[in-house]
């Protein structure tokens, strides 16, 4: 009973909090997760909980799974604020059945004290607490979760699955645990979730690689030449990157599980740079700086042949290609009118024409596209100021929208859901990697370390990556 | 008895005398040869001798005359190794540029002709050029920018009548800062372009 009280006195509190919009760009007020009581936002997000495990083993996997589940921005996760109360409630809903009013009856019609309480929860007490899913995880031993998801509306038991889950130190237990994230995800909402995925992003002349939830980053490539531009093959399975050396830049592509890399095209020779795969993972785009500047060429990484020159910029550069999700066409940065600013044009390196517009000479410059998932939308990086910011193109109307306005914020990555995108800020006062959520505009903080630069999303990650240990 | 025998030996005798009369100009070769090779000898051993005096004096002269190349050789080197190393130090002056621009700033031409001068009398020198870039720019940008600031000076090389053969450009981006700071000067600085010696670089003459 307590623990209710005190659930409804932060909702009481909570909701005034709320009345301000939800479709703002940039939150104002750093938000690092962290939250007091339970927010609950009625009409906007469905309510989830993730209800205490059972066995004391798979506290982390409720924690991560919390986590990646809060991450989508698609819910409001719901905190229990005594978890042990509550699991009483869980597992005993007749013993609190008096108590719960008569709002809580009907839901207590079937439920009995028995072994099949797991699966039939207290759903009216739930529902009191904004919940509309309750997600509870079990261990099957000896290496199988099975997680069951429960409609609290509809008083019932949506889905349940069991899935695959290595022990805890097993180095890809947790990319086990947030392919149960986007299982939940799928279940509940019907939607395809982000919660398998990493970041590749460059710090200190090295390439890294970290969890979207900010865990477990681990450095993929080392060499004493500074490495550059990573970029993810669709599959998830390989990334190209670059390595500066000598003024001279050479792309690799690298196997996520191996660890193996092999140099692309002219190792050594040219200044080759911003790799970028094309969806049918056989065609590398990427820069290349010759004596009549930069232009973008394509190489078949399959059969290492094939070089094409798409852009002849003679007086111009032309650079930092990214591809539609169909494959047709690559927006890139072209200095064509003076300034660097995003064009676009048909993959075989027909058709350029101005992508994002801008008012010559009141416009920045702008720079390094990125392609959504979706196809729906590009993402750059834009001169205000003196500074840059984060802005969005819609490529079927083409109005651009600004997305970031504090601090420095640069180099925008799309997560595969295409809501998300990791990017370059300094809003805390030096260069780190945080991540926006485009449709409500929370931001939470990814790479904390100074200097993280030039972020890659994966997409979502094949069962068997990465294993590199 | 015995002047027979007298006889016989006076008549021996004079035949002997006789014989020794008549022979010793055909007998005594030995003593005449013996004499030639003596004079041949010593005129030998004297050519010799003048030889040895014309070959130590040709070799006490040549040994000074190589002794005074060298010396002067190692003289001149010293010389040339000044010049070559100011003419390196003058080859290795930085262009510098404004803030996302790769033009020559007029006040920079100088420092390419120069440039220009050294390659002209330098027929084997070859160099490589580098483009840098300060931190504020994009990152990937700024390795197009840098490669645009090393080519702008190449191309101002070539228009002075430079083989473009012996130019190499390459580009750092914003990643290598000669100075760490976060200031215009700083800044100012880091824009440039680095003029290293790729091959020819051993002896350089002044223009």
């Amino acid at each position: 009973m307590s623990a209710r009280a005190r659930v409804i006195v932060a909702l009481a509190v909570a909701i005034p909090a709320l009345a301000r919009g939800l479709a703002a760009q940039d939150t104002a007020a750093v938000d690092r997760g962290v939250r007091i009581g339970i927010i609950y936002r009625p009409g906007v997000r469905p309510g989830l909980v993730v209800l205490p495990p059972q066995a004391g083993a798979l506290d982390s996997v409720e924690r991560i799974l919390s986590r990646d589940l809060d991450y989508s921005d698609r819910f409001e996760l719901i905190t229990l604020p005594a978890g042990d109360s509550i699991r009483v409630a869980t597992a005993a809903p007749a013993a609190l059945a008096p108590g719960t009013r008569p709002a809580a009856g009907k839901g207590t019609t079937g439920g009995a004290a028995t072994a099949a309480a797991l699966s039939s929860l207290n759903y009216p007490l739930y529902q009191a607490l904004g919940a509309d899913f309750a997600v509870l995880v079990r261990a099957a031993p000896p290496d199988t979760a099975v997680v069951t998801v429960h409609d609290v509306t509809a008083g019932g038991v949506r889905r349940e699955f069991r899935a695959h889950l290595p022990p805890l130190k097993d180095p890809d237990f947790r990319m086990a645990v947030h392919r149960l994230a986007d299982r939940v995800l799928e279940a509940t909402l019907g939607v395809a979730g982000l919660a398998a995925t990493r970041v590749l992003y460059v710090l200190d002349s090295k390439v890294y690689s970290i969890d979207q939830d900010g865990a477990d980053a681990r450095v993929v490539s080392a060499s004493d030449r500074q490495a550059l531009s990573p970029a993810w093959a669709p599959d998830g399975r390989r990334f190209a990157y670059m390595e500066l050396g000598q003024g001279k830049g050479t792309l690799f592509i690298q196997d996520v599980a191996t660890g193996k890399r092999a140099a692309v095209g002219a190792s050594g020779q040219a200044l080759d740079f911003t790799p970028a795969f094309a969806p049918d993972a056989k065609t590398l785009a990427f820069s290349r700086a010759t004596d009549e500047g930069t232009d973008i060429y394509t190489l078949n990484i399959k059969d290492h042949c094939c070089l094409q020159r798409l852009t002849v910029g003679r007086f111009s550069d032309n650079l930092s290609p990214t591809y539609s999700p169909d494959g047709q066409r690559i927006a890139f940065v072209s200095t064509r009118a003076g300034q660097p600013q995003v064009y676009v044009m048909a993959a075989d390196g027909t058709d350029e024409q101005l992508f994002a517009p801008f008012d010559y000479g009141v416009t920045g410059a702008s720079y390094a596209p990125d392609w959504s998932p979706d196809g729906q939308s590009v993402a750059f990086h834009r001169d205000v100021g003196g500074t840059y910011q984060v802005f969005v193109l819609d490529v079927r109307t083409r109005v651009v929208r600004q997305l970031t306005s504090i601090g420095r914020n640069e180099d925008p990555t799309w997560a595969p859901d295409g809501r998300h995108m990791a990017f370059v800020s300094a809003r805390a006062g030096y260069r780190q990697l945080w991540i926006i959520d485009v449709e409500t505009g929370r931001i939470r903080l990814l790479v904390e370390q100074s200097g993280a630069r030039l972020p890659a999303w994966s997409p979502r990650l094949p069962e068997t990556t990465p294993s590199t240990h | 008895m015995t002047r027979l025998p007298l006889v016989l030996l006076s008549g021996l005798a004079v035949a002997a005398v006789a014989a020794c009369h008549k022979t010793p100009p055909e007998t005594t070769p030995p003593p005449v040869a013996n004499a030639d090779s003596a004079a041949q000898a010593a005129e030998r051993a004297r050519a010799e001798a003048a030889e040895r005096a014309r070959a130590d004096s040709l070799a006490r002269a040549q040994e000074a005359a190589e002794r005074l190349a060298r010396q002067r050789a190692a003289d001149s080197l010293a010389g040339l190794g000044k010049t070559s190393e100011a003419v390196k130090t003058l080859l290795a002056t930085l262009v510098h540029f404004d803030f996302d621009k790769a033009n020559i700033r007029p006040g920079e031409a100088a420092v390419l002709d120069q440039k220009v001068g050294i390659l002209q009398v330098n027929g084997g020198l070859r160099i490589r050029i580098a483009g840098h870039c300060d931190e504020r720019g994009s990152d990937e940008y700024n390795l197009a920018l840098g490669n645009r600031r090393a080519i702008a000076a190449k191309q101002y090389l070539v228009s002075h009548g430079i083989d473009a053969g012996r130019i190499e450009t390459v580009s750092y981006g914003k990643e290598r800062p000669s100075d760490p700071g976060h200031t215009e000067e700083a800044w100012s600085k880091n824009r440039r372009d680095e003029t290293e010696i790729v091959a020819g670089g051993d002896a350089l003459k002044q223009p």
